[in-house]
């Protein structure tokens, strides 16, 4: 690696939880490799840096960019924006920047509802808010206009703001993944990873035949080393309700694994561990929608003809749909949110 | 290489052109829509004129995809694929989009129809686009062949087959082959005695090398496709050991336990518990009625098996189900009477001496209960005027709107027999005369000679409440007389309902099960109802007979023996197309999560235990796509149906569709 000239480096973190920048240093002792290859000319997390910094460089001047977090008010839009123009390379880092991540879940409300819920109803960060004070764009003091971002009423993911050349799954992705990740980026040149596209990098509105997202192209059964069967399912568990038998696959005994839809390359580590997939690492190619996906194939396997008793197998054993299929991916699914209600 | 996409738009003479505008669509799509080289409207493009047009484009200017607007692709598709194909351009790059059944038939405004029309091109254009060649597969068709229904229909489809020299498994639900035509006297209009002509073929049937009869049997279940279909029947218990016993008789003539015989003798005459239906019956080994033997009600008795000299009868029989392969499907199952209960006002039920058209049918028949002496209820008096009820649950909107087709002719039957064997005057009650076969209204014009009284009119009511001296004790048919233009009322001894032909109770079951559909009244629906009345939508699978609609002998018989001919057809080339409209897994892809594993209504999927992969076995899979909507992977592909062909169609159809706006500013 050293006999290349160094790379210029970018990480980021917008609407996430930080996990992902965490999950850099996890790479260990390798994050010193990542210094020796790449010089890192903005990473807030970690070093000190200003905006108009970036704003300085040249355009397409940083090769590659690590983005963690989706896009949830005006300024992660304005950075994302930037660090798009500025980089050579912009990838999606992590399940939040892909595909929303839990922060998306939000879609599931208005602005107005999560603001009553965190100003109005009380909670830990504003205990009590007698004057309904409520963040605003803009404040006229005597001093001048103060700015806070402009805080959207929906979540959008990295992709549905800038082009995203390449995607990193996982909340957060895992080590291994990341250290692969950025060994290809300076060794082949991340065109040339592990999938090859036949034209453009960037994800096609319907990704059939070309993946830009680095990651294994099947799904987390096949690093389960767990006994399947034929699938006839009777009766959903929740986690709390059974202790699963160890040798045979979660979801034949009534667990909501989703590793069935979930996109491998973590190693199965959930299921591993007798817990089901909660589906991280998002959707594998060629699924336009995780959460429709795994509703298709689990309502595919139920094991009855009659609909009122499909219907107590699903209500009863089902009772969050959202979160349990669109958990990671409500944003970058094909309906993105739950309807508005319009306001006559 | 960029896309070079022709576009046609038919006007169907009148048929499109009247709601859309067809040029302007034409003139709109060759402006609007990407990669259009040449896009025309025409007449009529499935002329030979209007394929020849397409052809020449295609190969002059090197069309890519072809757009097809015209009528629905069941009618066409084949027509304009081969047009394609002749000119060199895979036939899978042509999309028919349906502007006639789904626009300009059910629409009468001329803008809407239009806006509709383009939007179905756009997203057809925008999907053959990303269409990709398919090569069309062979696969053999199994000689063998089921028939379904031991009618009339079926026995000739039977026949025709098994004298060709081909295998035919026979599938009979009652205890007999035979149908209703075994339940008759005579047929109109040649008045031949039903049994003289149907009993030879019967046996026939019975003893040909070539055909397997499984009477008292079901069809339980249907897969597989045209060539190639694997069935399972249900063999119902008899009680008596088929291959023992020897037709002798001495259990029916023993058995103690005597049972109304509403099936064959439809109610008027009785039956033992252990029951041939008819003296010619085939095969002649008896069924026991489990639900009315003494001893499985209340377990004394066997007295049959005490009489048998062949110890043939086994009370501890049970259901057998029977798998088999053929190569094509017959179904023959006929029809079922009206329940004439259904319209009170006539009295049947009620008044004794009202009559359903098939117990008279038993009344009259010389092996009928009476030995064919016509009396009433009371078994001895001849009546002295009989009344004949016409389209009784037929063309009537409360019951059923169809004309049944046969009543008419079997009424002047009727008339005719009653003339010929009593003293009676005979009154017919008709809507209108429906005598349209060869030779049916020459029977008609005798019955006028014979002296058989028509009165014009729908009866509104039988009663037995006189009002003058002469309608006591009678029942009396009150009408209005169209032709005479006043009410009558009609005093008689008995009356006879035509009730009409209905579509069996369990028709639409069945047709589920191999994949056939039912018009709104209930009967089987052909492919084309003119060019192609014996096949239906599903390859492999044809309709004979009544089950089809109502019709008399010789059209059901011509039906049998055009089924036969279509099958034969089959066998004859030994091996059949299929469409290249199938499922295929990335094995590479696939996690082997087996979801998919279980659910494929044709079996076509396996699981590779060593590669832990599953697998789509192509010739099995009918291109139905419940496995690739249902691999959570995604890695399971319908051919011609793949993901970005059909976004590519839902966004082409929307192509106006304002996008929602991606960004909300906030409006704090
Ligand atoms: C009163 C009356 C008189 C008539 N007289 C004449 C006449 O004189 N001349 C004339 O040309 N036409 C006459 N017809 C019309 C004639 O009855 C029909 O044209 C004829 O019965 C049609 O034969 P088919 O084989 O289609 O049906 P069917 O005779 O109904 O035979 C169908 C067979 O399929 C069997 N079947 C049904 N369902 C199943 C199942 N699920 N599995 C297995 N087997 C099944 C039935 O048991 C039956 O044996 C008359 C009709 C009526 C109502
Ligand atoms: S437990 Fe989950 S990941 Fe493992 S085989 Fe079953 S569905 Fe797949
Ligand atoms: S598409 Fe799938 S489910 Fe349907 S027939 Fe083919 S293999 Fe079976
Ligand atoms: S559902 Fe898909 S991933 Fe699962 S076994 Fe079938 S083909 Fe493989």
């Amino acid at each position: 690696m050293s006999d290349k000239p160094k790379g210029k480096l970018a990480l980021y973190w917008a609407a996430s939880c930080g996990g992902c920048d965490i999950a850099v240093l996890a790479i260990d002792e390798k994050i010193l490799n990542v210094a020796e290859a790449f010089d890192i000319v903005f990473w807030p997390c970690a070093a000190d840096g200003k905006v108009r910094d970036v704003e300085k460089m040249d355009d397409g001047s940083i090769d590659v960019c690590l983005f963690n977090g989706g896009i949830r008010t005006s300024e992660q839009e304005y950075m994302a924006q930037l660090l798009r123009r500025k980089s050579k390379v912009l990838v999606a880092f992590g399940s939040c920047a892909s595909e929303g991540c839990i922060p998306g879940l939000a879609n599931m409300n208005t602005r107005k509802e999560v603001f009553d819920t965190v100003y109005k109803e009380g909670s830990a960060t504003v205990p009590e808010n007698p004057q309904d004070v409520r963040p605003q764009p803009a404040t006229k003091m005597p001093e001048g206009i103060l700015h806070l971002p402009v805080f959207y009423d929906t979540l959008r993911t990295l992709d549905q703001t800038v082009e995203v050349d390449y995607y990193l799954p996982g909340c957060p992705p895992e080590a291994e993944n990341i250290w692969k990740a950025i060994t290809a980026i300076r060794g082949k040149g991340v065109r040339n990873l592990l999938c090859e596209a036949p034209e453009g990098p960037s994800r096609q509105k319907v990704p059939d035949t070309f993946s830009a997202v680095i990651g294994l192209n099947t799904t987390v059964c096949e690093e389960c080393p767990r006994k399947r069967g034929e699938k006839k399912i009777k009766k959903f568990y929740r986690t709390w309700e059974i202790i699963p038998d160890e040798e045979t696959c979660l979801l034949e005994q009534g667990l909501l694994c989703c590793g069935i839809a979930t996109r491998a390359g973590c190693g199965a580590l959930c299921p591993a561990v007798n817990s089901p997939c909660i589906g991280c690492y998002g959707a594998n190619d060629g699924v336009a929608d995780f959460g429709a996906r795994m509703m298709s194939a689990l309502a595919s396997v139920i094991d009855s003809d009659d609909p009122d008793e499909i219907r107590r197998i699903i209500e009863e054993g089902i009772p969050d749909p959202v979160g349990s299929f669109y958990r990671f991916s409500l944003a970058a699914s094909q309906l993105r949110r739950k309807k508005k209600m319009q306001i006559a | 290489m960029a896309d070079k996409i022709g576009i046609y738009v038919c006007h169907c003479g009148s048929n499109i052109a009247g709601t859309i505008d067809v040029e302007e669509v034409a003139r709109w799509a060759g402006k609007n829509i990407g990669d259009v080289v040449v896009s025309k409207d025409y007449k009529f493009l499935c002329s030979s004129l209007g394929q020849q047009m397409i052809e020449d484009d295609i190969r002059s200017e090197g069309l890519t995809g072809v757009v097809v607007g015209a009528c629905s692709p069941h009618l066409h598709e084949k027509t304009f694929r081969n047009a394609c194909k002749r000119a060199g351009l895979n036939p899978f790059l042509c999309q028919m989009t349906n502007l006639r059944e789904h626009v300009s038939w059910v629409n009468s405004d001329k803008a809407a129809g239009t806006k509709k029309a383009k939007a179905l091109i756009f997203a057809a254009a925008e999907r053959v686009k990303r269409q990709k060649p398919l090569e069309p597969m062979e696969v053999e068709v199994n000689p063998a062949t089921l028939v379904v229904g031991g009618g009339i229909a079926g026995l000739q489809a039977t026949l025709e087959l098994a004298d060709a020299g081909y295998l035919v498994y026979l599938v009979e639900r009652e205890p007999s082959i035979g149908g209703h035509m075994a339940q008759f006297d005579k047929t109109f209009p040649t008045l031949d005695c039903s049994a003289c002509i149907l009993t030879p073929k019967m046996s026939e049937v019975g003893q040909h090398e070539n055909v397997t009869m499984f009477t008292y049997s079901e069809l339980e279940e249907v897969s597989g496709s045209v060539g190639n279909f694997k069935v399972k029947i249900r063999k119902k218990a008899r009680y008596v050991d088929y291959d023992k016993c020897t037709g002798c008789g001495i259990c029916t003539e023993k058995c103690p336990r005597k049972v109304i015989d509403d099936v064959f003798e439809a109610g008027m005459g009785y039956r033992k518990a252990i029951y041939s239906p008819f003296p010619q019956a085939v095969p002649r080994i008896p069924v026991i009625d489990a639900e009315n033997c003494t001893w499985f009600t209340r377990g004394k008795c066997r007295v049959c098996s005490k009489v048998c000299p062949t110890d043939a009868v086994d009370y501890d029989q049970k259901d057998e189900i029977v798998e088999l392969n053929v190569g094509n499907i017959i179904m023959a199952t006929g029809w079922k009477l009206f329940d004439c209960k259904r319209i009170p006002q006539y009295g049947f039920g009620r008044l004794a001496n009202v009559y359903t058209n098939m117990e008279f049918e038993r009344l009259c028949n010389a092996a009928g209960p009476t030995s064919g002496k016509i009396v009433m209820r009371d078994g001895k008096t001849e009546p002295k005027s009989v009344a004949i009820v016409h389209c009784v649950g037929s063309r009537d909107v409360n019951s059923n709107p169809y004309c049944s087709g046969v009543c008419c002719m079997a009424a002047l039957k009727f008339g005719h027999l009653v003339l010929e064997k009593t003293k009676a005057e005979v009154y017919s009650f008709y809507i209108d005369m429906r005598t349209p076969m060869k030779d049916y209204e020459e029977f008609y014009q005798r019955l006028l000679e014979e002296g058989m009284h028509f009165v014009r009119g729908k009866v509104a009511e039988v009663t037995d409440a006189a009002r003058k001296p002469d309608e006591k004790g009678k029942l009396i048919v009150q009408v209005e007389d169209t032709l005479l233009g006043k009410q009558r009322r009609i005093p008689v001894d008995m009356v006879i309902l035509m009730g009409g032909l209905e579509p069996q109770a369990d028709a639409k079951e069945l047709g589920l099960k191999c994949g056939i559909s039912c018009s709104m009244a209930g009967w089987y629906t052909e492919r084309h109802p003119k060019l192609d009345p014996v096949a239906t939508m599903t390859d492999g699978v044809f309709v004979a007979g009544v089950c089809q609609g109502p019709k008399d002998i010789p059209a059901a018989v011509a039906q049998g023996a055009a089924a036969a001919a279509r099958v034969a057809g089959m066998i004859a080339k030994g091996t059949v197309t299929i469409e290249p409209i199938v499922a295929s897994i990335d094995e590479e892809g696939c996690s082997g999560c087996r979801i998919c594993n279980n659910l494929c209504p044709f079996n076509a999927i396996e699981y590779d235990e060593e590669k832990k992969v599953s697998r789509v076995i192509t010739a099995l899979c009918k291109g139905c796509g419940t496995c690739v909507a249902a691999c959570p992977a995604g890695v399971i592909t319908g051919a011609h149906f793949n993901n970005e062909q059909i976004f590519a169609e839902i966004d082409g159809i929307l192509w106006d569709a304002k996008p929602q706006a991606e960004v909300e500013i906030a409006s704090v």
